[in-house]
């Protein structure tokens, strides 16, 4: 009935979005389906994107040509520049959003992208012929033939909504939650586990005292997520988010509904995520702290409705409200929506090869929360990859890997498909061992220039590119060229704790300086001005960040460039698929378990697999080395 | 994060760019006349002009050439060596090599190694040279598998080496030092991924203190590197026993030569003397003590009251006692006032040789009271002197190791520790210059890669694990 399709996306999520607007743009014939066409792109928990690692994923998803930077920045209604006291890898973009305008602006962007058609129903089965998916199966009963399907199925596989001893089956509040797939793939071969998450209540500003609570402003300049030229808002129109904190009493009457949590009296088997406990897990696990501090977030520009962040909860309804009275600022309030746990079918992601397609099944790819994640940008950039793998496979060309060099994304899921997750992954700067590399500042210098090669990243983001580094260059050449005289600047080191000059040195010399800020100071001598102004392009400013970061971090930058080189040589081996371990008697038994199972494509990935010692490897390498 | 780095220095040899040069004793264990120390990679040459002084300078040498001069150890003189040189690709490894052949000694050996170390070579990783050579096609394709078998076995051994220098006091220590590093790490990626968080991040003088604290550490266990003092000190050895027990006798007899005053009369030895003693290339630091008994003037008191001092800092004590006078009573009595808990303990019953001159059934009342874990000898003949060695190697290493091993598993900690302790300096000045938490996360990472060899890798989980269990995480 429906026709056949080159590829299939089953959810409406980050992931699913990306998926399909990758897909699509790359010129595949796309089917979006979701179980309600009114809930695409939802913020399903806080509304906010990026933030310390996150936003450098958003950054790249830009480059590449996924839409989530472009939306956020329609649909922001504050945004933060965080970490900027730490060096250029630490800043991290971060917005609220309005949680409807980011729907709404999701569905109209894939509404105008040619090639995506949607359906609105229910996926329970997949049609599989032999060890390849053929297209899926709906509640309806209809059949959908396609040449690759992208699962993004999120919370909803079995998806179990816990509040106090109440549950039920749901997807989100309120939605139903899908059922069929986990159990087929079980069937077939696949693993599946359980995991659970948490979300806080939503309630009514117009119930709040926020004359009680510190307010947090906005940034005072808006540079915003996407390369592209967006329209933002203007910094005075930004809407401020609001703090305050629980208490003693709070916390007492929290502990009143203990006995009916579902995560104490062990209803709930899912593990959680640890970085994103419930209230209820902050005071028994860190009992001496008397408060905790909450995030008053709106949902919007013009909506009543907030969201508290910090209050994630599955203590009874009557229990969450008595306690957020006890709240300053919140002495009125009434709530919309109560705190839930919701636990959800996952597939261990070492399942998966790097395309984010699964090993057992040709041609079905996972992306998101299925893979155990958790995360608007985590989710996000995963369907954006398997979006892209998906069409460069239908017509036989190489499939993009990113490298742990390249991309936080290169990180996400290599960690994910090699080492897997036990808890709901979330995206830490920590994890990334080449951060000083993956910055927010060069995401377009990273990875536009491939993107654009396969046809994603569009013809103006890669013209972007190219003029920030022509740009670069020029002023490069004219700081180590131009000789500054002493008179124009020593106030200003001298102000700034740094040794005033005796003679003219060139301006390469003092731009390093740790406290000599370019954009600030150095540009505002009348020569470099002028300079400056010569240049006449919309990409200066990012221009002379590029500049003042390679000045000032050099070192840095080089070590870790000729590190991720070294490492690059290990990743330059590559492994066949079908190599049996088991026929190599030097490597140690777990050894040989652990490579069979997660059969690493690289001699540098079999290196991170937990239990491969340097020894193996150095095996391996004489094995694969002639 | 994980191994990556181990690896990445490791193994980026047969990948070509700049590959280490690396470094290894290639001669057999123990005091042989001569002892090798080859090296290997495109900066073997500069390496060993770095510590080689004589006519002609390695880099300016051709290949198959033999040099002779002195190997420097800072302005002293380690050695006279002669050097061979190999180029590119006619060698073992089918790179650049230099050979150098010291006199045979392990502390000359191992000293060696550690300066080549510290001039920036690379310790051999197990089998590495011949897998250079095979990766660089001087072995044969069908010896792969021998190849790998290498790899493993000599992993192998250098793993249980390390396992069992980790024993005691010395794991302890590491293990104190790797929680203290992942703390001060953790602290670090705190702040730079929960800096939003409602949470007390450290402040720089804190930090500051606790680097400081971790680099005395290192310093401590580079300095007190239990096989590095085996090496460099030797073991320390207590002979004692009651005045007249055959004490400077045996010790004459284990050092072949006249030190110590070999004299009938009681109170001879009035203070310790040592000696050092080799077995299998092991040094034991032998002191002959005076003798266990109440002492009759101030002088034998000193000497007396500095036995036991000695003993109380020693690993191995040789308790010997005259078969022919003593009771078990008494010596019993005796090893209840010496023994500690980490003391090795070898009890020599002496004097055989008198014993065997005694009637029949005297002898055999002497001989049925010595206790099966006592050693029966005598010292003045040579021939029971060696199972007095193999005693005493047993004790000290452990009979399934070679001391050669030793060495290498040593250098390769010395190594971790080296490199562990200048990232560390790095990280202090940092700290001092005040530069952002990010970049100061770049030198802590290569100080726990380095240290990984030694304490067991840390993984970011290991980190992550610290912050969410001590910081309410999570808004």
């Amino acid at each position: 009935m429906l026709g056949e399709y080159d590829i299939i996306v089953v959810g409406a999520g980050h992931a699913g979005c990306e998926a399909a607007a990758a897909a699509a743009n790359l010129g595949s014939k796309v089917l979006l389906i979701t179980m309600d066409m009114q809930r695409i792109g939802q913020m399903s928990c806080n509304p906010a994107m990026g933030g310390v690692a996150k936003g450098q994923i958003v950054r790249e998803i830009d480059a590449i040509g996924g839409y989530s930077g472009i939306i956020s920045d329609k649909t922001m209604i504050q945004f933060r520049m965080l970490n900027r006291s730490k060096g250029p890898a630490m800043w991290s973009p971060r917005a609220q959003n309005d949680r409807w305008r980011f729907a709404e602006e999701w569905r109209l962007m894939l509404e105008q992208t040619p090639n995506v058609d949607f359906w609105q129903d229910m996926v329970s089965g997949l049609l599989i012929e032999g060890n390849k998916v053929k297209g899926i199966r709906t509640g309806m009963g209809i059949e959908v033939k396609a040449k690759a399907v992208v699962l993004t199925n999120g919370t909803f596989l079995n998806g179990l909504i816990h509040i106090g001893e109440k549950k039920f089956g749901g997807g989100r509040m309120a939605e139903s939650a899908a059922k069929g797939i986990t159990e087929q793939l079980v069937e077939i071969g696949f693993d599946s586990g359980r995991m659970k998450t948490g979300t806080p209540p939503r309630v009514d500003a117009r119930s709040l005292n926020y004359e009680l609570m510190e307010e947090q402003l906005g940034d005072e300049e808006i540079t915003g997520f996407s390369f592209l030229d967006i329209e933002k808002i203007k910094p005075e129109q930004q809407r401020s988010c609001h703090i305050t904190y629980t208490n003693e009493e709070v916390h007492d009457i929290l502990r009143t509904g203990f006995d009916q949590s579902p995560m104490f009296t062990g209803r709930i088997q899912g593990l959680g995520p640890r970085y994103c406990p419930s209230i209820e897990d902050k005071i028994t696990r860190f009992t001496d702290k008397d408060r905790h501090q909450l995030f008053v977030e709106p949902e919007g520009w013009n909506t009543v409705e907030v969201y508290i962040n910090g209050f994630s909860s599955s203590l009874p309804e009557d229990v969450q409200l008595k306690a957020l009275r006890k709240i300053q600022g919140f002495e009125n309030l009434k709530m919309f929506r109560p705190g839930y746990a919701i636990e959800y079918d996952y597939f261990p992601p070492t399942q998966l090869s790097h395309t984010l397609e699964t090993k057992l099944v040709e041609n079905l790819y996972f992306a998101g929360q299925i893979n155990g994640t958790t995360g608007y940008e985590e989710a996000a950039c995963q369907g954006l990859m398997a979006g892209i793998n998906a069409h460069l496979k239908n017509h036989g060309l190489d499939q993009m890997v990113l490298s742990r060099s390249e991309a936080y994304i290169g990180v996400l899921i290599d960690d994910l498909i090699t080492k897997g997750t036990e808890e709901p992954y979330r995206m830490f700067t920590s994890r990334a061992e080449y951060r000083i590399l993956l910055r927010q500042d060069n995401a377009d210098i990273r990875l536009t220039p491939k993107f654009h090669e396969i046809g994603l990243a569009s013809a103006e983001r890669y013209e972007n590119v190219k003029e920030k580094l022509s740009l670069s260059k020029k002023i490069l050449d004219f700081i180590n060229n131009y000789s500054v005289e002493p008179a124009l600047v020593n106030e200003y080191l001298a102000e700034n704790g740094s040794a005033e000059l005796n003679q003219k040195v060139k301006l390469s010399t003092l731009v390093p300086r740790p406290n000599v800020s370019l954009q600030k100071f150095i540009c505002q001598i009348p020569d470099v001005q002028s300079f400056i102004a010569s240049l006449d392009s919309k990409r200066t400013i990012e221009a002379l960040e590029q500049v003042e970061i390679q000045l000032k971090y050099s070192g840095y930058i080089e070590r870790e460039k000729e590190n991720a080189e070294k490492i690059g040589r290990l990743e330059d081996f590559k492994i066949k698929d079908d190599l049996d371990y088991h026929l190599i008697p030097s490597l140690s038994m777990e050894a040989r378990q652990k490579l069979s199972k997660i059969k690493p494509s690289t001699l540098g990935q079999a290196a991170r697999i937990s239990g491969v010692s340097p020894a193996d490897i150095s095996v391996l390498m004489v094995f694969l080395g002639r | 994060m994980r191994n990556l780095r181990n690896i990445e220095v490791n193994m980026e040899v047969g990948m070509n760019k700049n590959p280490d040069t690396i470094a290894a004793i290639a001669t057999p264990p123990g005091i042989g006349a001569i002892g090798v120390i080859r090296l290997s990679g495109n900066q073997a040459a500069f390496l060993a002009d770095s510590v080689f002084k004589g006519k002609k300078a390695v880099k300016s040498s051709k290949g198959y050439s033999i040099l002779f001069g002195k190997f420097k150890d800072g302005k002293e003189i380690l050695d006279e060596v002669l050097v061979s040189v190999f180029k590119n690709p006619h060698s073992y490894t089918g790179e650049d090599c230099v050979e150098f052949s010291f006199h045979g000694s392990p502390y000359i050996l191992q000293r060696a190694l550690e300066i080549l170390i510290e001039k920036g070579a690379r310790l051999a990783e197990p089998g590495e040279f011949t897998r250079r050579a095979f990766l660089n096609g001087k072995l044969d394709l069908s010896q792969a598998e021998g190849v790998a078998d290498l790899i493993v076995s000599e992993s192998k051994t250098s793993h249980d080496i390390a396992l069992n220098q980790m024993k005691g006091g010395f794991s302890t220590e590491i293990k104190k030092l790797r929680e203290k590093l992942i703390e001060f790490a953790a602290l670090i990626e705190l702040e730079l991924d929960f800096g939003e968080e409602d949470v007390e991040f450290a402040n720089r003088e804190d930090l500051k203190k606790t680097v400081k604290k971790i680099n005395t550490v290192i310093h401590e266990l580079k300095a007190s590197f239990k096989l590095g003092n085996v090496i460099k000190n030797g073991i320390q050895t207590v002979i004692a026993g009651r005045p007249n027990a055959g004490k400077s006798t045996l010790l004459n007899a284990l050092l072949k030569e006249e030190r110590a005053i070999v004299s009938p009369i009681p109170g001879t030895t009035r203070d310790t003397i040592e000696e050092i003693l080799h077995v299998n290339g092991v040094a034991f630091r032998l002191i002959d003590t005076a003798g266990i008994r109440e002492a009759t003037d101030t002088i034998e008191a000193i000497g007396i009251q500095k036995t036991y001092d000695e003993i109380k800092k020693s690993s191995v004590l040789i308790y010997l006692y005259d078969a022919t006078t003593m009771t078990q009573d008494e010596v019993n009595a005796d090893l209840a006032k010496l023994v500690h808990p980490d003391l090795q303990l070898i009890i020599l019953a002496n004097k055989r040789d008198e014993v065997e001159k005694m009637y029949d059934n005297l002898r055999k009342f002497v001989e049925d009271a010595i206790p099966a874990n006592h050693l029966y000898i005598s010292a003045k003949q040579p021939n029971y002197i060696h199972q007095l060695t193999d005693q005493l190697y047993l004790k000290a290493i452990g009979n399934d190791l070679q001391d050669q091993q030793i060495i290498v598993a040593n250098v390769r900690h010395y190594e971790a520790l080296l490199q562990a302790g200048k990232s560390l300096d790095k990280v202090l000045t940092g700290l001092e210059t005040g530069i952002t938490g990010d970049l100061l996360a770049m030198d802590i990472r290569q100080s726990l890669f380095a240290l990984g060899t030694i304490t067991g890798e840390v993984d970011v989980e290991d980190l992550l694990d610290y912050i969410f269990s001590k910081f309410c995480i999570g808004k």
